[in-house]
């Protein structure tokens, strides 16, 4: 399991364009990291890189175990790694049923992790529904499912709280809390506060 | 680090207050998580893609449909004579199959980069390698199946023998694998491009040709009383290269549409 993240001398650029330079950080089993930065700091380009989907320019992206080992960065990802952005991969001819079941089964899921994730957004009365039918709200309650479902130890977020009403907020506050006490690790590209206390890391950029 | 899953305090976060015992010693009773594997993975995409490609767009029928009517045009065309007509069938046939090859490629791997379907579909156990196989392979089940129904069907309005009808199906069939994982990497290589569909028929045609070349050239061996066996064979040979060396390709293609 991932218990540590660590960034070092972290180099993005997208086209001509640099992003930042030489960042380094640190993330922890139990740490919860807002990152912020104006539009175009690189937020989203962070995320993805830690993901294994942007190559960076310079410096290394680590994974390593509770140990200290050095987890083998693929193996890792394939693994222990929820990327959830504004693009949340949902068909929508499909019923939610359907899309809630597959992307916890892709990512791999515990025996009754789909209920959980049922359970934990409220999605019962949802499910028979095609997923273009939901509203922007209900389709970002159904995408956050997966991460209850599958349980995988970093989540990656890019403006999870988006869409949410204030109640739904509260509840993912609560799921979030929880996978910090299972000593899960969270690193959310934010502009609002996060509803629970958080690091922050600012990536700055133009404003 | 070993491969295998181990159940992790994460695994049952809902049930147990976090707790100060040892993380790695799984206590009895625990909930196993339930590591999908390769099978599970392969299985629930397959299971995905079919549904796709059948359920919602009606891309199968829209294949079979454009077959047909390019096949009932040309003797309205080129007049109805059968004389005329059936020394060119097996040609019109496969050449009308590659083009309806080409319909719903341009959806296969493009609808995925749009809504963030390939970056859920990367941070999965399976390599992205696996995912253009399953892909590619229900291209294949959804498309080239069908076409290789319609197939016999249409070479024989257009006055090809009867008795070449099973060997016309089977050879469509060994030529739409080849153009399903062909296909697909023009589709994978097409990616992000603006108009990709014109391009994916730029890059794919060409790459159409031998399995056109092949198959007609079986059908026409056939018709003069020789065996379609070599011919035949060079058709499977082509489709199992190109499953086999696509793959590679593709997948490095669609990681490179995600950077």
């Amino acid at each position: 399991m991932i218990h540590n993240l660590a960034l070092s001398a972290l180099t993005l650029t997208r086209g001509e364009r640099s992003l930042f330079t030489d960042l380094s950080f640190t993330l922890q089993a139990g740490d919860i990291v807002a990152l912020t930065g104006a539009n175009g700091a690189g937020k989203t380009s962070l995320l993805r890189a830690i993901a294994g989907l942007i190559r960076p320019e310079a410096g290394q992206i680590d994974f390593y175990d509770g140990d200290r080992n050095r987890l083998d960065p693929h193996e890792a990802r394939g693994r222990e790694i929820h990327l959830l952005g504004h693009l949340d991969g949902l068909k929508g001819s499909r019923t939610a049923r359907e899309e809630l079941a597959f992307q916890c089964d892709w990512l791999g899921h515990t025996q009754d992790g789909v209920d959980d994730a049922i359970a934990a957004f409220g999605l019962k009365p949802l499910l028979d529904l095609e997923v273009r039918k939901l509203s922007a709200g209900q389709r970002r309650r159904l995408a956050l499912g997966r991460l209850v479902g599958s349980p995988r130890a970093l989540w990656l977020l890019d403006e999870p709280l988006g869409p949410l009403d204030a109640k739904w907020r509260t509840v993912f506050a609560e799921v979030m809390r929880r996978h910090l006490a299972a000593d899960g690790l969270i690193l959310a590209a934010v502009h609002d506060a996060l509803p629970i206390p958080a690091r922050s890391l600012d990536l700055g950029g133009l404003t | 680090m070993s491969t295998t899953r181990r159940p992790g305090r994460l695994a049952k976060w809902r049930h147990t207050p976090p707790d100060t015992s040892d993380p790695d010693t799984p206590e009895p009773g625990a909930p196993e998580p339930h590591a999908p594997g390769m099978r599970g993975a392969t299985r629930v995409l397959f299971e995905r893609e079919l549904s796709l490609t059948w359920g919602g767009g009606g891309g199968p029928l829209l294949a079979c449909g454009f077959f047909a009517c390019l096949t009932a045009i040309l003797p309205l065309a080129a007049g109805g004579d059968l004389k005329t007509l059936s020394p060119v069938a097996a040609g019109v046939a496969w050449l009308a199959l590659a083009l309806a090859s080409l319909l719903s490629l341009e959806r296969l791997f493009e609808r995925d980069l749009e809504d963030g379907g390939l970056d859920l579909l990367a941070t999965g156990h399976l390599p992205l390698e696996s995912v253009f196989v399953i892909k590619a392979f229900s291209q294949w089940l959804a498309t080239g199946l069908p076409l290789a129904l319609t197939a016999p069907v249409a070479a024989l309005a257009l006055g090809l023998p009867i008795h070449l009808a099973p060997l016309t199906a089977l050879a469509a069939l060994i030529g739409g694998l080849g153009f399903a994982f062909t296909g697909a990497l023009g589709a994978a290589l097409a990616l992000g491009a603006k108009r990709g569909g014109l391009l994916i028929a730029v890059v794919v045609l060409p790459l159409f040709i031998p399995p056109v070349v092949f198959g007609s050239g079986a059908l026409d061996r056939a018709a003069a009383g020789l065996s379609p066996l070599p011919a035949l064979a060079l058709l499977a040979a082509y489709a199992l290269f190109a499953a086999v060396i696509s793959p590679f390709a593709g997948a490095a293609a669609i990681r490179n549409a995600q950077g």
